[in-house]
C-alpha cells in the first residue's frame, strides 16, 4: 500500500466515523422517539386542537368550524359541574387526610421497629393491587345489609348506612376507599423524606434537651416541608383523576349519575362518541393540573428552609 | 417506700390497667353486638354495660396513678414503644382487612355471603367459587391475555428505555438537554387526555379490539427513561473511556457494562411497569370489545355486571386478579418500594 493510498483510506475511515457519530444518537433514540411522538406528543397537541373543533367526527376526522362551542357545552352541562364538585370534595378531603395519616404512620415506621417486613407488606399492598379488584372487596364491605362496615358501626350503636346507593354517603364511601388506597404511596414518599433528614440535627437537639414534641415540630416538620409539598401535589393530581374506583364501588357514577367525576365525565362523553366534548373536558382537567403543579413549584421556591 | 418497690408497683398498676381496659372494652362491644335492633320482645334481659364502662374509666385512673409512681426514663420509653406497636398494628389490620375479606369471602358459600351479621370465617375451604367463576366467564383467557400484554410491554419498554437513556446520558448531540427537558414537561399531561387521540390512531391503524392495541401505545415511557438516565449519569466517566480504549464501541459498552451495572434500576423500572400494565383498566375498556381480547381488570368489571351480587364469585375472581401481583410484591418488595419512592406508579 502506497503512502497516498494509506492517507486516502484513513480519511475515508475518519469521515465514516464522523458520519456514524452524527447518526448514532439518532439510531439509539429512534424507537423511543417514534413511540413518544405518536402516542404522547402528537396526541397532546391533537387534543388541544380537537377541543376547539365544532361538530368534530373522529372517524372521518372532519369538523364544522373552530370555536369555543365545546367548552361552552361542557362548562354549561350539569353533569360536568356535578363532576367538578364531587372531584373537588374528593380531592379536598382525601389529599390532606391521607397526608396527615401518612406523616404519623411514617414517623412510627421510621423508628426501629421489629417485623418491618410484615408492616411494609401490610401497609403497601393496596398500592400495587388493581383498584378494580380491591374496590370490589370494598363494595362488599360497604353493603348496607350484609356489609361488615355497618356491622362494626353497629357495635358502637350506629344505624345501618346505605353507603353505596345514597348520594352523600356514596361520596363518603369513595373518599374512604380513596384514603385507604392513597395512603401507602403517601407513606412511602414521606418515609423517604424522613430518611433523608440528617441524623445530626436530632442528636444535637437531644443533647440540648429538646422534648420530642418540640423536635417533631421544630426539626422534622420544617425539614419535611418540601416532601410534604411534593406529596400534596402528586396526590392532588392523581386524586383528581379518580375513575376506576367508581366502577369498582358503584358500577358507574353512582345512583342516578349523582357521583360523576371529571375523568368519568371524559369517559362518558368519549363512549357516547362525543369526542370533542371529551377533549374539552380533558383540556379543563389538564389546565387545572397545570395550575396545581405551577403553584406547588412556586411555593416550593418561596418556602425553602 | 423503697424506690425499687415503688417502681415495681407502678409498673404492675399500669399493666393491670391496660389489661382491665382491654377486657372491659371487649365486653362493652360484645354487649352492643348482641343487642337486637328494633323493638325488644317482652321479657328480654339486656346485658348491663354500666360496670364495664366504670371499669374502663377506673383503668384510666389506675394507669395514671401507676405512671405517677413510675415515670422513669425506661417506663416512658416502654410506654412509647408499646404505643408505637399498638398504633402500627392497628393501622396494619385496617390496611390488610379488605384483602382478608376478599380471600375469606372467596371460600364462603353463597348463603354465607348474605347474612347479617356477616360471617367472618368461611365454613369450608373448597375451591367451588373459583371453578364457578372460571365457568361463568373466561378468566383463564383473560389471565393469558394479561400475561402476554404485560410481558410484551415490559420487554419493549425496557429496550426503548435502555437505548434512549443511553443516548440522553452518554452520547452527545446538539439540543440533547433541551429535548430532554421538553419531554419531561410532557409528563404533566394526564394520560386521560391522550387516550382520546390514541384511540383515533389505533382505530385508523385497524388495530381496534385486538391484543396489539393494548400494548402498542405503551412501548416507551418518559418517566422510566428519566429514572434510568439519572442512574446512567451517576456511572463515572472513567469506566466509559477505559472501555473505549479497550476497543469497545458504544453498543458493546451499553450492553456489556452499563446494563449489568444498572440492573437494580432496571429491575425496579420493569417491576413498576409490570404492575401498571397488569392493573391498567381505562384503556382496555375503551379499545376492547370482544370477550376473548379482555384483560383481567376489565374482564372483572364485565363480570360484576354479570355476577351481580354473588360476592363469593366476585371475590374469587378478584383474588385471581390480584394474586400474581401480591406474589410479585412479596418477592420483590424492596425493589418495588425503592422505585415508588421516586414517584413511580402515579401519573
Amino acid at each position: 500500500m502506497s503512502e497516498a493510498q494509506r492517507i486516502r483510506r484513513e480519511k475515508v475511515l475518519a469521515r465514516r466515523a464522523r458520519i456514524w457519530a452524527a447518526i448514532e444518537p439518532a439510531a439509539y433514540l429512534l424507537p423511543f422517539m417514534v413511540s413518544i411522538l405518536i402516542f404522547t406528543v402528537y396526541p397532546f397537541f391533537n387534543v388541544v386542537f380537537m377541543s376547539f373543533r365544532q361538530g368534530f367526527d373522529l372517524l372521518t376526522n372532519t369538523d364544522q368550524g373552530i370555536g369555543l362551542y365545546n367548552y361552552q357545552f361542557v362548562l354549561g352541562s350539569r353533569d360536568f359541574m356535578n363532576a367538578l364538585t364531587n372531584t373537588g370534595i374528593y380531592v379536598a378531603v382525601v389529599v390532606p387526610v391521607s397526608a396527615a395519616l401518612a406523616i404519623v404512620l411514617a414517623n412510627l415506621l421510621n423508628r426501629k421497629v421489629r417485623g418491618m417486613a410484615i408492616f411494609q407488606t401490610a401497609y403497601f399492598l393496596p398500592m400495587v393491587t388493581s383498584a378494580m379488584a380491591v374496590g370490589l372487596a370494598w363494595r362488599y364491605i360497604f353493603l348496607r345489609d350484609f356489609g361488615v362496615l355497618n356491622q362494626v358501626l353497629g357495635w358502637f350503636g350506629v344505624d345501618k348506612i346505605n353507603w353505596l346507593q345514597k348520594y352523600p354517603w356514596s361520596l363518603y364511601a369513595l373518599i374512604l376507599f380513596g384514603i385507604w388506597s392513597n395512603l401507602p404511596f403517601t407513606i412511602i414518599l414521606i418515609l423517604s423524606g424522613l430518611q433523608n433528614i440528617d441524623e445530626t440535627y436530632y442528636t444535637v437537639a437531644r443533647v440540648d434537651g429538646a422534648k420530642s414534641m418540640r423536635i417533631f415540630f421544630r426539626i422534622t416538620v420544617p425539614l419535611l416541608a418540601p416532601t410534604i409539598g411534593l406529596v400534596l401535589t402528586i396526590n392532588t393530581i392523581s386524586a383528581s383523576k379518580v375513575f376506576s374506583e367508581l366502577f369498582a364501588l358503584f358500577n358507574g357514577p353512582g345512583i342516578g349519575g349523582s357521583l360523576f367525576t371529571v375523568v368519568y365525565y371524559i369517559y362518558e362523553q368519549f363512549s357516547k362518541q362525543k369526542h370533542a366534548w371529551a377533549a374539552a373536558a380533558a383540556m379543563i382537567l389538564f389546565v387545572l393540573i397545570f395550575i396545581v403543579t405551577m403553584l406547588q413549584q412556586y411555593i416550593q421556591r418561596k418556602w425553602t428552609y | 417506700m423503697h424506690t425499687k418497690h415503688r417502681l415495681r408497683l407502678g409498673a404492675a398498676m399500669m399493666l393491670l390497667a391496660v389489661a382491665t381496659f382491654f377486657v372491659c372494652a371487649v365486653l362493652v362491644l360484645y354487649a352492643n353486638a348482641t343487642t337486637p335492633r328494633g323493638p325488644l320482645p317482652e321479657g328480654t334481659v339486656l346485658m348491663d354495660k354500666t360496670p364495664f364502662k366504670w371499669g374502663m374509666a377506673l383503668s384510666v385512673v389506675l394507669f395514671g396513678a401507676g405512671f405517677a409512681l413510675n415515670h422513669t426514663h425506661t417506663a416512658r420509653a416502654r410506654i412509647a414503644r408499646s404505643a408505637t406497636y399498638a398504633l402500627l398494628i392497628f393501622g396494619a389490620v385496617l390496611m390488610v382487612f379488605p384483602f382478608y375479606w376478599m380471600f375469606s369471602t372467596a371460600f364462603k358459600t353463597p348463603r354465607e355471603t348474605n347474612v347479617f351479621p356477616p360471617q367472618w370465617l368461611p365454613s369450608t375451604l373448597s375451591l367451588d367459587n373459583f371453578h364457578e367463576a372460571f365457568r361463568k366467564a373466561p378468566f383463564a383467557r383473560y389471565f393469558v391475555n394479561s400475561v402476554i400484554i404485560t410481558t410484551l410491554s415490559v420487554l419493549a419498554t425496557g429496550i426503548t428505555t435502555i437505548l434512549a437513556s443511553f443516548a440522553f446520558s452518554r452520547l452527545k448531540f446538539p439540543g440533547r438537554d433541551i429535548l430532554f427537558t421538553l419531554l419531561l414537561s410532557m409528563m404533566m399531561v394526564p394520560f386521560e387526555m391522550l387516550v382520546i387521540t390514541n384511540y383515533q390512531t389505533i382505530v385508523s391503524w385497524g388495530l381496534r379490539d385486538s391484543l396489539p392495541a393494548l400494548f402498542v401505545p405503551f412501548l416507551a415511557s418518559i418517566f422510566y427513561t428519566y429514572i434510568l438516565r439519572n442512574f446512567f449519569l451517576s456511572v463515572p466517566d472513567g469506566l466509559y473511556w477505559s472501555a473505549r480504549v479497550d476497543g469497545a464501541g458504544n453498543w458493546k459498552y451499553l450492553w456489556k457494562i452499563m446494563v449489568p451495572i444498572a440492573r437494580p434500576a432496571l429491575v425496579t423500572i420493569m417491576l413498576l411497569n409490570a404492575i401498571t400494565s397488569w392493573n391498567s383498566f381505562m384503556w382496555p375498556m375503551m379499545i376492547i370489545e370482544s370477550t376473548h381480547n379482555r384483560t383481567l381488570p376489565y374482564g372483572l368489571q364485565v363480570f360484576t355486571t354479570e355476577a351481580g351480587t354473588q360476592f363469593n364469585l366476585l371475590m374469587a375472581a378478584s383474588t385471581v386478579v390480584i394474586l400474581p401481583i401480591i406474589l410479585l410484591f412479596l418477592f420483590a418488595r424492596k425493589q418495588i418500594l425503592r422505585g415508588v419512592a421516586r414517584g413511580g406508579l402515579k401519573g
